[in-house]
């Protein structure tokens, strides 16, 4: 019977140790490995080019610690003179984040295509950081289920003319193994979006900005800013607000 | 933010009460002592905000104890959530240290812990809430002891000087802030047209090297503070700036201002136009008297100084954070309403490669050494090691070169055509406690990660690191290294820090050691009190992300036989 006791004891003895240590961090209140949340609104904007007008969109949330984090993530855009729920097409992605280095974390989950034709499903994995020269980068792999690949990369910095008045420069690249017709997508660098934006932070939470972009869509692509006979490459104005909370 | 003229407290009774010079001021004296925390409308900046205060005051009571009495102070939280108090840099026993988790287990909302303790100390302390983010939202006091044998300085006034920084925002939302965005508060970020300027001034080559190598290393020269004047209205004694806190003189007098930083996130830079200052203590301990025009002092440091005005008119008590993104104001004046020129903030300061501990040679260097003059005589440190943790995600930078020695002033001080007081310029009368050479070293890198907004000490956090054990009477030599580009207060709770000079040798006595950007400092404990303490920088964001430590003191074994 004493020996019963004692295994317990000894089998019970870590809990209590875990059991003192999560009253003194309760008592203690201090919390550093707590979780945090953000929405950004990256790109909230409408665009006007050759022929063609309609909005774009592109978001990203995360909820979790310092290391690991649920992250989601969505661009997309809608024609002009249609109701935007209706005609939108784009992609969401799940991702899980965990910080691996000092200025890199890796991603893996998923992504789903909508609008626009058939609605795909992608298995994501993808490294997001800071390269040097404070160029901010995601660059995500892609496994369709018919085996396709699929690569995106997206790189963007700030530069500052005032505390407020922030330049920001952007380039997006996206990459197919093979054409989705059904999507009316091309194969090889599908699209490329290289853009320019102006934006006035009247808080930090809040920018409205100006701008432009040069896209380049590659054959069997189409989108639908991108009517019949519109040129492949064009450069679009645009004007949004940027805001996160 | 200046705060409203005349800011306000709206006092319990529902009264607008104009915040005038040291009115409200409660000063406690004696051994007993009842002391109630609650919430309490304040209003700075226009807005209506509850502040935690003590009795009813903000800051709380200043408390006068005697060196060699026995106090009691009976503390009751009468807030809805668990509170505490620490009396910062008092030696006592560990279960009146009031650090919740360690000390005891916090006072719980409507109960009262009884502190008693003996008071084996003099000068001038404060006490502030451990408890998550309170000493932010206004739980800090001042403590003078008056010494057993009367004080060494005569004096005819004698004020403490309480900076602090108050913001409407709720702490817990900064916090968050600094988690999503960490540069969110600075409005002194680099443009492009400094570049421009820096072109002009060092020309391309060198000015594109100076860039480039920020960029490349992803670090942002102008991160000085994390929380600035764009959130915090900077108090004196509780009064904003246009309130204009005032200390009363006449001609010739000599006044003691005893000046406690007891802001949460802020280092202030100290000065009074037309008087020179002479620095008589340092955390309460006496130093060689030392006379200057300006000293840093970071969160939770204490220093002492005597000022003897010769004229009859107003003098201003200017305080500008070490970003210049605001300032602390109060006045010496003969008669109340008397306002002397108030300084304008000075051009906020750029770090460089060498407040980095980085190497200082090439191209880079020249853009950089503008600032740095009075480096060149600085040490080299010791060749540096740095732990694996410290190449993991949650550092975001090593110092290679730390620098060593005493005598900079900190940036954005040096070379300002002021004397201003470095830790080379104080010595603490009567040496050091403890006589012994340290029997053990102990190496701490302060680390970080700006962008992440994680902060460590050798690249673990609070809840990632074990407890440092420390054997009871040991001599220890702690070294610190910070590896992070900020300046870090580094408080140790229970005993003394003894900061050596870079020979080694007895310099002062603190309570808070603050660590320069890339500098390697030591100090020297005697682990004489039994107990679990705590160990951490007192820069609030940083300790509730991590930069904290346990240090436990084992109990003296009884003696063999």
């Amino acid at each position: 019977m004493p020996r019963t006791v004692c295994c317990l004891a000894i089998a019970l003895a870590p809990l209590a140790a875990e059991v003192a240590a999560d009253e003194m961090q309760m008592q203690m209140q201090m919390d550093d490995a707590a979780r945090f949340g953000r929405i950004l609104v990256d790109q909230l904007e409408w665009r006007h080019g050759d022929g063609a007008s309609g909005g774009v969109w592109e978001a990203e949330g995360w909820y979790g610690n310092d290391d690991d984090k649920l992250l989601a993530r969505s661009e997309g855009d809608w024609p002009s003179g249609a109701p935007a729920a209706a005609t939108a097409s784009g992609r969401a992605e799940l991702l899980w984040d965990r910080i691996v280095t000092r200025w890199w974390s890796v991603q893996g989950g998923a992504r789903g295509d909508f609008g626009a034709g058939p609605g795909r499903g992608w298995a994501a994995l993808g490294v997001q950081g800071l390269a040097p020269y404070w160029i901010a980068v995601e660059a995500t792999a892609y496994l369709g289920s018919a085996g396709t690949l699929a690569a995106r990369l997206k790189t963007e910095t700030d530069l500052r003319f005032t505390q407020r008045l922030i330049l920001q420069p952007e380039l997006e690249l996206n990459a197919y193994s093979r054409p989705d017709r059904a999507r009316d997508q091309g194969a090889g660098l599908a699209d490329l979006q290289a853009g320019l934006r102006l934006r006035y932070e009247l808080r930090r939470e809040l920018a409205p900005y100006l701008g432009a972009v040069w896209v380049r869509r590659a054959d069997a692509t189409a989108q639908p800013l991108r009517a019949a006979g519109e040129p492949a490459a064009q450069w679009q104005w645009l004007a949004g607000v940027r805001c996160w909370f | 933010m200046q705060g409203i003229a005349g800011g306000t407290l709206l006092l319990g009774a529902g009264r607008l009460f104009g915040r005038t010079p040291a009115s409200a001021a409660q000063v406690l004296s004696g051994s007993q002592f009842d002391l109630s925390i609650d919430q309490l409308p304040v209003n700075y900046t226009g807005a209506a905000r509850l502040s935690t205060a003590v009795n009813g005051q903000l800051p709380a009571p200043l408390l006068r104890w005697r060196e060699g009495d026995v106090v009691t102070l009976r503390v009751t939280n009468r807030l809805a959530v668990r509170s505490s108090i620490h009396w910062h840099g008092m030696i006592l026993p560990a279960d009146m240290d009031g650090v919740p988790g360690l000390s005891f287990p916090g006072i719980a909302p409507g109960a009262t812990y009884v502190y008693r303790f003996a008071v084996q100390q003099h000068g001038t302390y404060w006490y502030h809430s451990h408890s998550r983010f309170q000493e932010q939202t206004g739980l800090y006091g001042p403590i003078v002891i008056e010494p057993r044998g009367g004080e060494r300085h005569r004096c005819e006034r004698d004020y403490t000087v309480l900076l602090s920084d108050w913001t409407d925002l709720d702490p817990e939302h900064i916090y968050a802030t600094l988690k999503r965005q960490s540069d969110y508060f600075n409005y002194h970020q680099r443009t492009i047209a400094e570049f421009e300027a820096d072109v002009a001034r060092h020309g391309l080559a060198a000015a594109s090297a100076s860039w480039g190598m920020w960029a490349r290393m992803r670090m942002d020269p102008t991160d000085l503070l994390d929380v600035s004047g764009a959130t915090y209205t900077y108090l004196m004694n509780g009064a904003t700036p246009d309130a204009n806190w005032t200390g009363l003189f006449s001609r010739g007098e000599r006044i003691r201002l005893r000046f406690i930083n007891g802001s949460s996130m802020s280092f202030f830079d100290v000065r009074i136009p037309g008087l020179v200052m002479t620095v008589i203590a340092a955390d309460g301990q006496d130093v060689e008297p030392v006379s200057v025009d300006e000293f840093r002092i970071g969160a939770a440091e204490v220093y002492d100084v005597m000022v003897q005005p010769a004229e009859d008119r107003a003098y201003t008590i200017f305080a500008q954070a070490m970003d210049r993104s605001g300032f602390a104001r109060g006045t010496l004046a003969p008669q109340p309403g008397m306002q002397a020129e108030v300084p304008r903030l000075a051009a906020p300061p750029r770090l460089t490669m060498a407040d980095m501990g980085m190497a200082m040679s090439g191209a880079a260097s020249m853009a950089d050494m503008p600032d740095m003059p009075g480096m060149s005589h600085v040490a080299a440190a010791p060749a540096v090691r740095h732990s694996a943790a410290e190449h993991g995600p949650g550092v975001d930078m090593v110092a290679a070169e730390p620098r060593q020695g005493l005598d900079d002033p900190g940036i954005g001080l040096r070379d300002n055509g002021r004397r201003v007081l470095s830790y080379g310029d104080l010595r603490t009368l009567g040496g050091a406690l403890d006589a012994r050479v340290p029997q053990r070293e102990i190496e701490l890198h302060l680390t970080g990660h700006m962008q992440r907004y994680m902060w460590s000490f050798n690249g673990r956090k609070f809840s990632d690191s074990q407890p440092l054990q420390w054997r009871y009477g040991e001599r220890l030599r702690i070294v610190l290294i910070n590896d992070t580009m900020m300046t870090h207060p580094i408080h140790l709770h229970g005993m003394w820090s003894e900061v050596e000079d870079a020979g080694g040798e007895f310099q002062l006595r603190k309570h808070t050691v603050t660590v320069q950007p890339g500098q390697r400092l030591s100090y020297r404990v005697t682990a004489d009190a039994p107990g679990r303490w705590a160990y951490h920088c007192h820069l609030l964001y940083h300790m509730e992300a991590g930069m904290f430590r346990e240090v436990i003191v084992a109990a003296p074994t009884p003696a063999a036989g």
